[in-house]
């Protein structure tokens, strides 16, 4: 009874789970320690700068004071001990960081002391370095054109940001809203125009430093 | 004592009104507030998924500014009234404190750029101010036109109170409680004072944001109050402007005004609702102007 | 492995010294480079052996040392091992039985001082060697000394009438000792009187305890003061001197017999003042006994309310209804002075103040209860004769009880108070008993180790209460659900299956956890003990004496030294009992020779160290214009010895040329010579 079983054969992607064809209605869940990432806690325990999410005691004070958590593919307790144990591809894939909008009520109430919102940016970090957020999800492109406008232009202009992130995931929901921005437009609430700082080389300076530093540090 | 002051993105957009009843309430109150020269975007939520030493660099770049521009003082106070921004500077302050070796690379890049800093910047937020520095018993003698009637959900939202503010209580924050007694008001009990909107996900993924505020909303008007009074742009954003897209996706007829705290001071001090901004809102507190004409209140 | 070398005469004397070094299997050894340290010590002056021993403490290891002794003729010892608190004592009998002074040994503690504090090999080794050689410096000055012996006085002192009090009380008094039993409330029971039923039988409290009370009450030999606090407390083991303040009840004792007719004929018809007995939930009259059963069973008079304290104009027909004339509104506080050998604190604990946190709405929702207050509530003795009830007098059809309420939080305690998953067990049954209502248990983790406590659970899965894995976020009036109007909502993750859900409930009970009580640091300094970091006294060992002090002589039980449970802190009481019985059965003990003496020579007369001693021990001798120290009473503080502007007081084991020559061992590993000692390596 030595033969070896290729744990890729039993893959979740792989067809063999299906039953049918239907592979949705019947589906294997079972981890091997082979696919887990054993240093995936102190990567994210380093990022978010807290080791103190190795003393989480499971109690999901996080996730019954989230206002969001009822969304989540994971809960954010099931998220830290995921963390821990390195289930990192699912962790990086889930929908739960995108869905953290940082009200930080988790972060208050934990009676361990985790800063779990620090956890959700770094998860969010790393799951854009790693390529791995869902592709037409809003915030994660709301995030990064964020930064580049401010990048460019030193600030931030709601209306042009709106625009193209609408453009970039569901352009649908950009005429849905063209009554409201008419109406912010009505109001003086809202322009097309891009918001810059004056000085722009000193921010493009500061950020450049900051690459340069990071590089430096690499080597 | 004089203050500087960091609008933000939004008090120069959507939440202008907040910016113009803000410094109408300082001007009447006889505040010394300045606009910091030149600021950038502090980075926000959005920032900090990208790149954090980024984040906390723009942020910085802005304390920076601010202690060149009062560089003979002491102690800097800076007003940051949006929630994002009060909570992100505040964050990035208490991270250089504690963390030295990135202090040591954002303080290089500020120098590259021309920038210093020291440390001497004291984050405040306008409630903090407006309670703790000059009082509400001062609020009060200003009071020309007490809101005497009106009933007020104060809704302080996520990040003034949380997690780094030290200015209130996280979960039972009062200080815009105090405001509305002192401009005569009365304040509506309600659990919901703290409760996430939704955030930037009101606006990006509808189907989970919507809903956090709309139940906002919800039990506000459930608990008879005339008025939401917010203190942050994005709230105020969310709470008011979606109202139209609420009542369509739960089918429900919900018409209460969403304004910023600093807008009821300002009527209670006689300004002229123009000059508050009044005129950008989509939903007129109509229940706040016909009690303070003396009418009757009307609940929908 | 040994090593010999010759000697060297210092100030005339000669020591041969012998020295051992641990490996404390692999404790020391595997951080501390043992041989190349024996070999380092084997060539300083005065060394006439040097040994590596696996274990020193064991009976071989001793002999090795007696051996050496006699054969070598050694004059000193030093032995390298653990801490003198465990050993010391062993060495230095062993070298006492070998026909040696036992204090010209000398311990060094080169385990929780070196290995087991660093992962570097060859500093922990040289650090070794340091201290090493300082103990070898130092031993050469060591002198022979007697060991005092003094007599334990036979009386006990118990502060504190719960459960622990009672318990310890009756045990010494049944042994024949006389215990003074100080209690500050009205009435001895402590918590323990509050409760209903106890887990995990389910026995009645007052059924079990109510019998102690009385014992304790008609004890020939027990003196029991209620309504006492100790105020102060001089002395040492075997003979403190206690300062007790008997506070005025304004009812004499020894008069009343607890009819409470005064009660009914107190001009306030209605009682109006909370019951602190009752945790507030029901109301009492300014005089008042706190419940049917207290011990003793008097009467007293709060006059924070009573109205002849406020105007003295009360018809005062309370006094005319007392036919034995026990009422004594001029009554003042009473002081007594106590000599006693040992004490027992069994100060107790104070449960959490569950408004801190304020997420779970206590005194913001009228049905959000205490668990201490449900006990009162469920009791048939007591504010709704067991009838449990919400505020609007409705039988709640569900309740919630959150475990965990002050405890294993970073906001509030991070310990785990041990008792409320079990009393939570207990109300849950109780609570389900009595209403018939729905009764679920939010714990975080589910914690029955104790005889038949497992079996306890086992027993309420059964009976169909639920148990939800998840501590609750928030306890609110927020009702998103018709089903949820007018009613308390728990918002929790079930972590079990990983869903948030929204549980109404008509009743929520806070299980509140154990805390140290607030004045727990004014009883630690007044007696002289330690505390833990988080305010519960502290124990001399977690393990090997868990009932005994830092403090000799005083000993701890029950909820002051951490959260325990009935059974334990009983059996603790009995442990202090008898640990107490042990001293006063041995007579007397033999205490460390460290006292201080003047030299008389040197001493100017400056009086300056009088009133420094916190024992009284030095008095003035008129005729010699010296002072003198009476060496029965010092207690070796050092403090006199520091303070002495000429430097005539020296102390036993501490002597001048003692320490700076252990200093001078120490430095010179750092390249510095003391100039004044360099004789030492002459």
């Amino acid at each position: 009874m030595d033969t070896t079983i290729d744990v890729k054969s039993f893959a979740p992607n792989g067809k063999q789970n299906g039953y049918n064809g239907k592979a949705k209605m019947i589906n294997r869940k079972i981890k091997y320690e082979s696919e887990l990432s054993s240093d995936f806690k102190e990567t994210i325990a380093e990022l978010a700068h807290g080791e103190k999410l190795y003393g989480c005691i499971q109690c999901g004070t996080c996730s019954a004071t989230c206002p969001v958590s009822h969304y989540m593919d994971y809960t954010p307790r099931k998220i830290i001990q995921m963390v821990r144990e390195g289930f990192r591809d699912d962790v990086l894939k889930s929908s739960t960081v995108w869905l953290c909008a940082s009200c930080y009520s988790c972060t208050v109430e934990c009676p361990k002391g985790i800063k779990i919102t620090d956890v959700m940016y770094a998860l969010k970090r790393e799951a854009i370095s790693a390529g791995y957020f869902p592709k037409r999800f809003p915030t994660p492109v709301l995030a990064e054109n964020f930064f580049a406008q401010v990048l460019n232009n030193g600030r931030n202009s709601e209306g042009p940001l709106l625009m193209k992130m609408y453009m970039k995931t569901n352009p649908f929901n950009a005429l849905k809203n063209t009554m409201l921005a008419f109406r912010l437009w009505k109001t003086g609430r809202l322009t097309l125009k891009t918001e810059h700082t004056k000085d722009r080389k000193s921010l493009k300076k500061l950020l450049g430093s900051i690459d340069k530093q990071k590089e430096a540090l690499a080597k | 004592m004089r203050y500087l002051y960091y609008p933000g993105c939004s008090l120069k957009s959507t939440g202008k009104s907040y910016e113009e009843s803000l410094l109408a309430v300082f001007k009447a109150l006889k505040m010394d507030v300045v606009e910091i020269n030149d600021w950038n975007c502090c980075g926000a939520t959005a920032y900090m998924a990208v790149d954090e030493t980024k984040a906390f660099a723009i942020a910085a770049r802005n304390l920076a500014l601010a202690e060149e521009q009062f560089n003979k003082e002491e102690e800097i106070h800076v007003i940051a009234p949006c929630s994002a921004c009060y909570m992100v500077l505040l964050k990035t302050k208490m991270f250089l404190e504690q963390n030295l070796a990135e202090k040591g690379r954002i303080k290089n890049a500020l120098k590259e750029s021309g920038l210093n800093y020291e440390g001497k910047v004291k984050i405040r937020h306008p409630l903090d101010v407006l309670v703790n520095d000059i009082g509400v018993k001062e609020i009060a003698k200003a009071v020309t036109h007490p809101l005497k009637g009106v009933k007020v959900a104060s809704y302080y939202g996520c990040q003034t109170v949380r997690p780094y503010s030290t200015f209130d209580d996280q979960r039972e924050p009062h200080t815009m409680d105090d405001i509305t007694a002192a401009i005569g008001a009365e304040s509506v009990d309600w659990p919901l004072k703290t409760r996430c909107c939704g955030a930037s996900l009101t606006g990006t993924i509808d189907r989970v944001g919507l809903p956090l505020s709309f139940m906002i909303l919800k039990e506000a008007s459930k608990r008879r109050a005339d008025v939401v009074s917010t203190s942050c742009p994005l709230c105020q954003f969310n709470l008011e402007c979606y109202q139209d897209n609420m009542n369509k996706q739960f089918r429900n007829d919900i018409h209460i005004g969403v304004v910023y705290f600093s807008q009821l001071m300002g009527l209670a001090l006689g300004i002229d609702p123009k000059t508050l901004g009044m005129n950008r809102l989509f939903v007129p507190p109509e229940n706040v102007y016909k009690i303070m004409k003396g009418g009757e209140k009307v609940y929908v | 492995m040994s090593n010999t070398n010759g000697n060297g005469t210092i100030k005339g004397i000669t020591p041969r010294i012998g020295f051992y070094i641990c490996h404390c299997g692999h404790n020391i050894a595997a951080m501390v480079d043992v041989e190349k340290v024996q070999k380092f010590v084997a060539s300083l002056p005065g060394v006439v052996v040097s040994r590596d021993y696996k274990y020193m403490c064991s009976d071989p290891g001793q002999e090795l040392v007696q051996k050496d002794i006699k054969e070598l003729k050694l004059n000193r010892i030093v032995v390298a091992s653990c801490s003198p608190l465990l050993h010391e004592h062993t060495f230095r009998r062993a070298v006492e039985k070998a026909g040696l002074n036992p204090f010209f040994f000398h311990m060094v503690n080169i385990r929780e001082n070196v290995s087991w504090v660093t992962d570097n090999r060859e500093q922990a080794t040289a650090k070794a060697n340091a201290l090493a050689r300082a103990a070898i410096q130092r031993v050469f000055f060591h002198k022979s000394l007697e060991t005092k012996k003094v007599p334990i006085n036979p009386d006990v002192l118990i502060v504190g009438g719960g459960i622990a009090g009672i318990h310890a009380a009756l045990t010494i008094a049944n042994a024949g000792k006389h215990v003074y039993l100080v209690e500050r409330e009205p009435t001895i029971g402590g918590h323990m009187a509050m409760f209903d039923k106890t887990f995990p039988t389910l026995d009645c409290a007052a059924c079990i305890l109510t019998p102690k009370m009385s014992s304790v009450k008609n004890h020939p030999n027990i003196t029991l003061w209620t309504y006492s606090e100790v105020e102060k407390v001089e002395g040492f083991v075997g003979n403190y001197k206690v300062n007790i303040k008997r506070k005025p009840r304004y009812v004499i004792e020894e008069l009343c017999v607890g009819c409470m007719d005064c009660i009914d004929a107190c001009i306030y018809k209605e009682a109006k003042y909370p019951d602190e007995f009752n945790q507030g939930l029901s109301k009492r009259k300014p005089i008042y006994i706190p419940f049917p059963q207290a011990t003793p069973q008097v009467v007293l008079f709060d006059p924070e309310t009573c109205i002849d304290f406020k105007s003295h104009r009360c018809k005062k027909t309370c006094i005319e209804a007392c036919d034995r004339k026990a009422i004594d509104l001029k009554q003042v506080p009473e002081y007594k002075e106590i000599n006693v050998g040992t004490v027992i604190l069994a100060t107790g604990f104070k449960t959490y103040d569950a408004e801190k946190s304020p997420q779970y709405g206590y005194k913001k929702f009228p049905n959000v209860f205490t668990s201490l207050e449900i006990e009162r509530i469920v009791n048939a003795s007591g504010p709704t004769n067991g009838e449990v009830l919400t505020k609007e007098g409705n039988i709640p059809k569900s309740v919630g009880i959150i475990h965990c309420v002050g405890s294993r939080d970073e906001k509030a305690h991070k310990w785990c108070s041990r008792v409320c998953c079990m009393y939570s067990l207990k109300l849950a049954h109780l609570i389900k008993e009595h209403t018939g209502a729905e009764v679920y248990n939010f714990y975080i983790d589910m914690r029955t180790p104790g005889k038949g406590y497992e079996e306890f659970y086992d027993k309420l899965m059964n009976e169909g209460v639920h148990f939800v894995r998840g501590r609750v976020a928030e306890v609110t009036d927020w009702a998103l659900i018709p089903e949820e109007e007018h009613k308390l909502t728990i918002r929790v993750e079930d972590t079990l299956i990983g869903v948030v859900r929204r549980i109404p409930v008509d009743m929520v009970v806070l299980a509140v956890g154990m805390e140290p009580r607030e004045d727990a640091q004014d009883i630690r300094r007044m007696f002289n003990i330690s505390c833990s970091t988080e305010g519960f006294f502290l124990e001399r060992h977690p393990k090997l004496a868990p009932v005994s002090t830092f403090t000799d002589g005083i000993f701890i039980a029950g909820g002051c030294q951490g959260p325990r449970d009935i059974p334990d802190s009983v059996a603790q009481a009995g442990a202090a009992a008898a640990e107490a019985l042990s001293l006063i059965s041995a007579g007397s003990i033999e205490l460390e020779p460290n006292t201080a003496s003047i030299i008389e020579s040197f001493c100017s007369g400056c009086k300056s160290c009088i009133p420094l001693c916190p024992y009284s021990a030095i008095s003035f001798n008129e005729g010699t214009k010296k002072a003198v120290i009476n060496e029965a009473l010092c207690k070796g503080c050092g403090t006199c010895v520091a303070a002495c502007p000429s430097g005539s007081i020296i102390q036993n084991l501490f002597e001048d040329e003692q320490i700076f020559s252990e200093i001078d061992g120490l430095l010179k590993f750092a390249g510095i010579e003391l100039e004044e000692m360099e004789v030492v390596n002459a």
